[in-house]
């Protein structure tokens, strides 16, 4: 009897003992402005979403060369990052865009002058099966396609076949860039399947002849021969520009941006240490590996 | 200690059910059990984040009927060869291949679905796409239907043999003894076999995941696609912010799954308990 008891006992201290750790990692996920405070040796990078797997590579990768390093990478979004910065409860913010007036003039209230450095490019390829005639497409059509207003490629010079809208989950940061710059803002159509993951993209176009989808532009030019891109034209006078390295890095192609590392002016050793990694060659070698546009 | 290791699981799923509601609970408060209600499921918007989890219920609901229409005639059909006419060597080798079918991991099977299953059936259809939630229910079906088989089978020869012999005894043939006597004895051990496979249809995740399409449409046509709700919890919940309300709406259906496979298996349990079935 008693031996049952102990052993109920230490049952149940185990699993709350559980319950009650995991908890405490989801208030440090919920407060991360919290725990960048209390670290003070290590280093801590908060923001985008999107980021957040190119800056934890990068973390990996330096915390490996220098042994004993600490660096830690939560997401949240630019906009929480950037607050991050302001109130001094991170190191470096990773923003996938610009940071904008109102911020600028709130960091001036605390006599901070964020500097941004640009440190990879990401650009969005949109890409339909090799069988399909249409080539080009401009930023409005493309729009029109995913939320849902043109249904069938002949209203897009195409034969008469169903459009098949390709998304990626609405987990993932790509879909929310293409959400901001393509739909600008406006909902996806209720009908566009959402993929776990580029491969199942890549793999539905390749096997669906009127389907159409986005990838980041590292996976387009991987996905093979049944595949092609689209050449994407900003508005009807512009001509269209084939997504690419090249025309990415010079700034034609229209779903391609600029990703940051937003840094206050007084660096600490550590931070220009890490930045300048991210900006070596082996550090802009693991933006190619992880799908985004060397920045050099 | 045996009753100690014996009742863990009572104590996990007491744990379970109440870590669910500690977190979705909030929902109830703002925004509101009633915003579940809605038809849209736009977890991630500029313009209004709606979190509607019909279109998911619906979608969870086709899949699993579909899949439940192909299981049941091949697995009842299957048991009833395996258990009363099958020949000894027949059933050395069946058997073990239907054993081998249950294990094959969900995963390997969505693949499988997605490459091979969902061309197939477009070709057949003269669809754009395979990925639709006819796909999905053939796949749920091949899952479901080793558990029922096996489960049926079971409950089949279970049937005390003195029914089969009276039967033939009296001049039915073989056949009659089958439908009249002994599936109608097994009936209840038969429901509850369906009764777990529609629980292990329901929850299943990855594969239906890979083969649905994932679209949150209401709608009633199996070559549609559609969205489960395993599958949203699964695809949505590794990158949602913490302590969000969209946090807190994958918890709601975590719940709402829960209570549906928690009310399948009490079912499943009563169906065997009325007809003294329970082993």
């Amino acid at each position: 009897m008693k031996i049952k008891a102990l052993f109920m006992i230490s049952l149940c201290i185990f699993l709350f003992g559980g319950c009650k750790a995991s908890n405490q990692e989801g208030d440090k996920n919920a407060g991360g402005e919290k725990a960048a405070q209390k670290t003070h040796k290590g280093l801590s990078i908060k923001g985008s979403d999107t980021m957040v797997h190119l800056t934890s590579s990068w973390a990996e990768e330096f915390m490996k060369i220098n042994i004993g390093s600490e660096v830690s990478v939560t997401g949240g979004g630019s906009g929480t990052g950037i607050a991050a910065l302001i109130n001094a409860t991170t190191d470096i913010c990773a923003a996938s865009r610009e940071i904008n007036d109102k911020e600028l003039s709130l960091a001036a209230a605390k006599n901070l002058k964020p500097q941004g450095v640009a440190v990879a490019l990401d650009g969005i390829a949109i890409i339909i099966n090799q069988a399909n005639p249409v080539s080009f497409l401009s930023q409005e059509e493309l729009k029109k396609i995913f939320t849902g207003e043109f249904t069938n490629w002949k209203q897009l010079g195409g034969p008469d076949q169903a459009i098949l809208v390709l998304s990626r989950e609405s987990s993932s940061g790509t879909y929310v860039f293409f959400q901001e710059h393509v739909l600008s803002k406006a909902d996806y159509t209720e009908r566009a399947k959402l993929l776990p993951g580029t491969s199942a993209v890549v793999q539905s176009i390749a096997t669906d002849k009127w389907a159409i989808g986005y990838v980041g532009l590292g996976f387009a030019q991987k996905a093979g021969k049944d595949i092609k891109t689209v050449a994407v034209r900003k508005d009807d006078k512009s001509s269209a520009v084939e997504p690419s390295v090249e025309t990415v890095k010079a700034g034609l192609y229209p779903i391609a941006r600029k990703l940051y590392f937003y840094i206050g002016e007084k660096l600490s050793a550590q931070t220009q240490q890490f930045v300048d990694f991210c900006l070596s060659d082996k550090g802009q070698a693991i933006v190619q590996e992880t799908g985004y546009v060397t920045i050099k | 200690m045996l009753i100690g290791a014996a009742s863990t699981s009572v104590l996990i799923v007491v744990l379970i059910f109440l870590f669910l509601g500690k977190e979705a609970a909030p929902f109830a408060l703002t925004p509101g059990l009633s915003a579940l209600f809605d038809s849209k499921w736009i977890p991630v918007s500029f313009q209004r984040e709606r979190f509607g989890i019909l279109p998911l219920l619906s979608g969870s609901a086709l899949v699993t009927l579909l899949a439940m229409l192909i299981t049941i005639p091949f697995s009842v059909l299957g048991a009833i060869y395996i258990a009363e006419l099958a020949k000894p060597l027949e059933r050395e080798i069946l058997k073990p291949f239907i054993e081998i079918l249950a294990s094959i991991p969900s995963v390997v099977l969505g693949f499988f679905g997605l490459v091979v299953l969902a061309p197939l059936v477009k070709s057949f259809f003269g669809l754009n796409t395979g990925l639709n939630a006819l796909t999905g229910a053939i796949l749920l079906s091949i899952m479901a239907i080793p558990t029922v088989i096996s489960i049926s089978e079971d409950a089949l020869n279970s049937v005390p043999h003195v029914y089969k012999r009276a039967s033939l005894a009296l001049g039915a043939s073989q056949l009659q003894t089958i439908f009249r006597v002994t599936v109608p004895a097994a009936l209840p051990g038969i429901i509850a076999a369906v009764m777990l496979g529609v629980g292990r249809v329901i929850g299943e995740t990855m594969a239906v995941m890979m083969v649905t399409g994932n679209a949150a449409i209401i709608t009633a046509n199996p070559l549609d696609p559609v969205r489960t709700m395993t599958a949203t919890i699964a695809a949505e919940m590794g990158e949602v912010p913490f302590g969000s309300v969209h946090y807190q709406a994958l918890f709601c259906i975590g719940v709402v799954l829960l209570l549906v496979t928690f009310g399948l298996n009490v079912i499943g349990q009563q169906v065997l308990r009325r007809y003294g079935m329970r082993q």
